[in-house]
């Protein structure tokens, strides 16, 4: 960690969605983390356990039935507090760049990838609304995210999972903003590929600021990365935050989580051990429903851990939200 | 055997995806195909499922000649092919509940009969629960559709199993959960395995042989006489 000023802080952040008939679904519970310059922090957890949530209330795309609590500070700014004409004209793009899931959706199916990038060019930077100066800006852009020029006059259909993903990475990076978003940036990508992306993601992350009169000065970047992708954010995350049915249950630095000692949360150990290169062991049973979790523990009932104690909800202490946690560094981490 | 030899297909006529292509799974066995994306190997791997016609090359099926792709194949050859492809959503018909989606190749066969037990007994063995099975895709998580989708495949208990990229979506618990469930599958029934993905760590931990799909295509020797077949030089077994 460098000491510098967070680029975003969550503070208490918890998302319900209301659903016909009163019923309420807990997609994110009570999140504090912060991300600073120039760091990079992987938000790791089984699909549907809350990540993307988090992600879409962080942009203000959540849906209508959405509920948000707590504050999440960019710089000044409360993003959920924050209305749709600032989200809009300054945080999108601008503020945050959003590397997205599924470029298939994300990219105009009726425009080439280059009206895609010399559009963004022209309203996220000082570029001449010239065909003579976006052409070579917008190619620039699509080199930093390694895209083919020679691709560039393809639809999105025309173009490979890969060449879809590095086409929405090279938008996102257009803009300069200081918080990257990447949700699950890496999916369907090959090994290669994924090295490649996240390779591209840090080298932004490290990157010193451009100049330029928009910026702030002196402004790094932080990069949260939302993933499932274990390898992808051992490569790239300087920590790891763990999401488990709607709440963080453990941060951790990553080469403590990645090495040793390893992670302290037994769901933490349970993602580990079912990596191929590892014991390739599920998690035994599915997530719990987020409309319908347990009073205690969510992870109780798959948990080999579990005793009686777990009936209670663990707070997030230490850095890991467990009553049976693995051993930590020292002692004086689970005092505090 | 799954036996396709200088397969040639893509779809443009003019301009192949990839050209002169062999590769044979041995009944039983379990054959990784690796390569990067926008290689061709997931095209390879539908020609072979019969659901995308080849624009030459043969394939066998247990000795016997593939004439007819699609639905025009004889349903005999159709439904020994399990096939999960890598996009759940894409996959899955949005108006059927988990449970109808399962239960269709059985019904497009007419084999109602017996349809609801088969379906609960594969619903455990993929891990989904009964609330699970009564909703529709947009209410569950890609890795739970996907269980669903590998519950289909296996519901005609196919002779062969065609995996295309199935656990790329998915998190690293359902990737080994549902990896569990066709190794056991496979153990059970002796049926073989193609699957097609990126991941070499992955792949080599569950097949017996991970084929590369650079291999496959490489030596692109002219002579008709010698179809280039580099995967049987490497075959172990």
């Amino acid at each position: 960690m460098t000491g510098r000023a967070p680029v975003l802080s969550v503070r208490g952040l918890s998302v319900r969605f209301l659903m016909p008939g009163g019923r309420r679904v807990a997609a994110v519970t009570d999140a504090h983390f912060d991300v600073r310059a120039g760091e990079c922090l992987a938000l790791i957890g089984e699909s549907g356990c809350g990540k993307s949530v988090l992600a879409s209330a962080l942009l203000g795309l959540l849906p209508g039935n959405a509920q948000t609590a707590g504050r999440a500070l960019l710089g000044d700014l409360d993003l959920l507090a924050a209305d749709e004409r600032t989200l809009a004209r300054t945080v999108r793009g601008r503020l945050i760049g959003l590397v997205p899931q599924s470029p298939a959706a994300h990219l105009t199916p009726v425009r080439t990838i280059r009206a895609h990038l010399e559009e963004t060019v022209a309203q996220l930077t000082g570029a001449r609304r010239t065909r003579g100066a976006l052409r070579p800006a917008a190619e620039a852009a699509a080199e930093r995210a390694a895209f083919p020029v020679d691709h560039l006059d393809h639809h999105p259909h025309q173009l490979s999972g890969g060449l879809a993903q590095r086409a929405a990475t090279a938008l996102a990076l257009v803009g300069d903003a200081p918080l990257l978003l990447a949700d699950e940036p890496t999916t369907g990508l090959d090994r290669d590929l994924v090295d490649r992306t996240v390779d591209e993601l840090r080298r932004h992350v490290h990157q010193p600021e451009g100049g330029g009169a928009r910026s702030g000065g002196g402004r790094a970047r932080a990069l949260l990365m939302i993933t499932h992708d274990l390898a992808a954010a051992e490569r790239i995350a300087d920590r790891i935050a763990v999401m488990y049915a709607a709440r963080i249950v453990e941060l951790a630095d990553a080469a403590a989580f990645f090495g040793a000692p390893g992670p302290r949360h037994p769901y933490s150990r349970g993602l580990l051990d079912a990596l191929p290169d590892r014991a390739f062991a599920p998690v035994p049973g599915l997530p719990p429903e987020l409309g319908a979790l347990p009073d205690g523990c969510a992870f109780a009932a798959r948990c080999d851990r579990a005793t009686d104690a777990c009936a209670v909800l663990p707070p997030l202490r230490a850095h890991v939200a467990c009553h049976h946690p693995h051993a930590a560094l020292t002692e004086a981490a689970d005092r505090a | 055997m799954l036996d396709l030899r200088s397969v040639t297909a893509g779809y443009d006529k003019r301009a192949p995806v990839f050209r002169d292509v062999s590769l044979s799974v041995a009944p039983g066995e379990a054959v990784g195909l690796l390569g990067p994306s926008g290689c061709g190997k997931s095209t390879l791997a539908r020609v072979a499922a019969l659901l995308h016609r080849p624009d030459a090359g043969t394939l066998h099926l247990d000795g016997t000649p593939v004439r007819h792709w699609r639905h025009r194949a004889p349903r005999e050859q159709r439904t020994a092919f399990g096939v999960v492809f890598q996009q759940a959503r894409l996959s899955a018909d949005p108006r059927l509940r988990l449970a109808d989606l399962i239960a269709e190749p059985l019904r497009a066969t007419g084999r109602r009969e017996g349809a609801a037990g088969r379906v609960a007994e594969l619903a455990a063995t993929v891990g989904l629960t009964a609330d699970l099975l009564t909703r529709r895709p947009h209410e569950v998580s890609d890795g739970q559709l996907q269980r669903a989708c590998l519950a289909r495949a296996l519901v005609l208990r196919p002779r062969w199993l065609v995996c295309d990229e199935m656990t790329a979506m998915l998190d690293a618990s359902t990737t080994a959960a549902l990896v569990r469930v066709v190794e056991d599958y496979r153990a059970a029934t002796g049926a073989g395995l193609l699957a097609v993905g990126h991941d070499r760590v992955l792949l080599d931990r569950w097949c017996e042989r991970t084929v590369d799909w650079a291999a496959l295509t490489a030596p692109t020797t002219p002579a008709p006489t010698c179809p280039p077949g580099t995967n049987k030089v490497r075959r172990g077994n």
